[in-house]
């Protein structure tokens, strides 16, 4: 038996002295995280189908304006639209893929266990957090700049000659394609403090998309001058402000936007400290 | 070395683990015994931090567990056996613990090797059988090279080569100066390996013992002794170390402390009829059951089952 063998020669060596000095540290912290992401066929599978929904939906928005240039009559929505916001048309989609995979890195540790193992490694907890935010919010930021230049690059080709054409050179786009990719960063931060509140892959992923894509549509039910003072300020509006190329009154500026996201942000990630560190596992 | 001070843990109404006292020292394995329910598991889970303890403490080496700079070379704990990605390679996911600790690449194949696990390394661990998981976790429990080994229900699921492999594992690690923690519903499993034993039951804790002792306290080695005339019996067994007692006007004695033969030479030495001389050898098995009979959970009953023969 080879196992038993291994105990008896393992005696000597373990029993020195000198044992090495192992010892837990933030960035040692951060490796395991990343070493952990990127073991999982679910990333790569979901940061890919990020990507593609980024980009193949963006071609599809810019395809159909051209489209609807060359016959004649365009679709309403189209009036106002830009090759930067045609391209960007997939942001919507890929938020979903980000963001489910946000809830997945925290929320998929309590639903198979892993979380007991992690956080019997680090029992100080809150560095588990942290590293997950870091490493998933940069490659969510990196798939998300990735892909919004990318779209950029083959929609404007592919309007350029009519109303919308614009370059990368023209004021502003480059700042709406950065924004793009800075928000779906932190809509992957925010999947990841969601899955560490709430513990669950499913509940995550509900509030993930009721704050984004659902509550939107219920403000619409409220007075309207209710809604001209909270609605610039959700999540959604706040976020689409940050790689708008235009703003008007009833929006707020790309900055104002971003820091308004960044509070949804941290409010998200010290609620899921919060449950961290004070309920048990 | 962990050390337990009142330590208790309520769910709400319910109390898991109810002031418990005790000390687990090194060199030594040390069995955690209890019925379904008696919370064995959360104790363990308090010892390293994923559970809060209500009131009271409990220290690993001197210091709580989350204090310390490198919580996986002061203990080494298999909790639940799936405490795993099952999406995530053996290999993978002993790497991403080590990681945390800066514990190099070679230990991880270290481990592999000793938990039996080489050839799967690679493999996704959540095709593993019972056994090879139960085997993931103690790999992952023996990582940091820890100088407290906890084990959770460790022969769970094994098989009896993977069982005896455990019981060798387990004596190997106290005889190199190692705390080793075992929990168990098995008295006869425990009876195998462990020296010292700490039983509760509904949270409480029964006996703080050694395996010898538990014996002795259960009434060890007990003779029956049917005599004409007890009272002078009593008198010619009488010394130290001998306990006799038995009704007033029964012809029946329990003794402790002599055995048969030395009670059978005495009384014919004094000219003492004997009608009946028998010993009876408490098993641990017993012992555990007297001790923990008020504190079991669930009552199972046998009484109920009956056999229908079938002739064909």
């Amino acid at each position: 038996m080879s196992t038993l063998t291994a105990t008896a020669e393992e005696q000597p060596r373990t029993t020195a002295p000198d044992r090495p000095a192992y010892r837990v540290t933030g960035r040692r912290v951060l490796s395991s995280e990343w070493a952990k992401l990127w073991s999982l066929r679910s990333t790569w599978i979901t940061l890919a189908l990020g990507l593609l929904f980024l980009v193949a939906f963006g071609l599809i928005a810019a395809s159909h304006y051209k489209s609807g240039i060359g016959s004649g009559h365009q679709d309403r929505d189209f009036a106002t639209a830009t090759a930067v916001s045609l391209s960007l048309f997939g942001t919507n989609f890929a938020q979903l893929a980000l963001g489910v995979l946000g809830v997945l890195v925290t929320a998929g540790e309590y639903s198979t266990g892993m979380i007991r193992s992690t956080l019997a490694a680090v029992p100080r907890r809150l560095p588990v957090l942290w590293s997950k935010a870091v490493v998933f919010g940069l490659v969510a930021l990196a798939v998300g700049t990735l892909g919004a230049f990318v779209a950029f690059l083959f929609g404007s080709q592919i309007v350029s000659g009519t109303p919308a054409a614009m370059g990368l050179s023209h004021a502003g786009v480059v700042r709406s394609l950065l924004g793009a990719g800075l928000y779906l960063g932190l809509v992957g931060v925010i999947g990841t403090a969601l899955g560490a509140l709430l513990r669950s892959v499913a509940g995550g992923i509900s509030v993930l998309v009721a704050s984004l894509m659902l509550v939107p549509g219920l403000i619409s039910l409220l007075p309207s001058s209710w809604q001209d003072n909270i609605s610039p300020y959700l999540p959604s509006n706040a976020g689409e402000s940050m790689f708008a190329l235009t703003h008007d009154s009833t929006t707020l500026s790309p900055t104002a936007g971003l820091l308004v996201f960044l509070g949804w942000t941290a409010l998200a990630l010290a609620g899921a400290a919060y449950r961290l560190v004070r309920s048990d596992v | 070395m962990i050390d337990a001070r009142q330590l208790t843990k309520r769910y709400g109404e319910k109390t898991a683990v109810d002031s418990l006292d005790f000390v687990v020292k090194p060199g030594t394995v040390t069995g955690f015994l209890g019925p379904n329910g008696a919370g064995k598991s959360t104790t363990m889970r308090m010892i390293v931090g994923l559970d809060a303890p209500t009131s009271g403490s409990v220290t690993v080496n001197g210091r709580p567990y989350a204090r310390h700079e490198a919580p996986l070379q002061e203990v080494g704990a298999l909790l639940e056996a799936k405490s795993i990605h099952p999406g995530r390679s053996a290999y993978n996911h002993l790497r991403a613990l080590a990681l945390t600790h800066g514990i190099p690449r070679r230990r991880v194949d270290e481990v592999i090797e000793l938990a039996g696990l080489g050839s799967v390394a690679k493999k996704r661990a959540g095709a593993f059988s019972l056994g090879m998981g139960q085997r993931l976790g103690i790999a992952a429990a023996l990582l940091g090279d820890p100088q407290t080994v906890m084990l959770d229900e460790p022969v769970n699921g094994l098989d009896p080569e993977g069982v005896l492999w455990i019981r060798n594992l387990l004596k190997a690690l106290a005889d190199e100066g190692r705390t080793v923690f075992v929990s168990s519903h098995l008295m006869s499993e425990m009876a195998l390996v462990a020296d010292h034993l700490i039983i509760v039951g509904r949270g409480r804790l029964l006996a703080d013992t050694t395996v010898g002792d538990l014996i002795r306290d259960a009434g060890g080695d007990t003779v029956t002794v049917v005599t004409q005339d007890p009272a002078r019996l009593r008198d010619v067994l009488a010394g130290p170390g001998v306990d006799v007692t038995g009704r007033i006007g029964s012809e029946e004695l329990q003794v402790t402390g002599v055995t048969a033969r030395e009670i059978g030479l005495k009384a014919a030495e004094h000219g003492i009829a004997l009608f009946e001389l028998s010993s009876r050898s408490v098993s641990l098995e017993e012992a555990f059951m007297d001790l923990t009979r008020d504190a079991v959970e669930y009552h199972g009953s046998t009484t109920a089952v009956e056999t229908q023969g079938s002739v064909a």
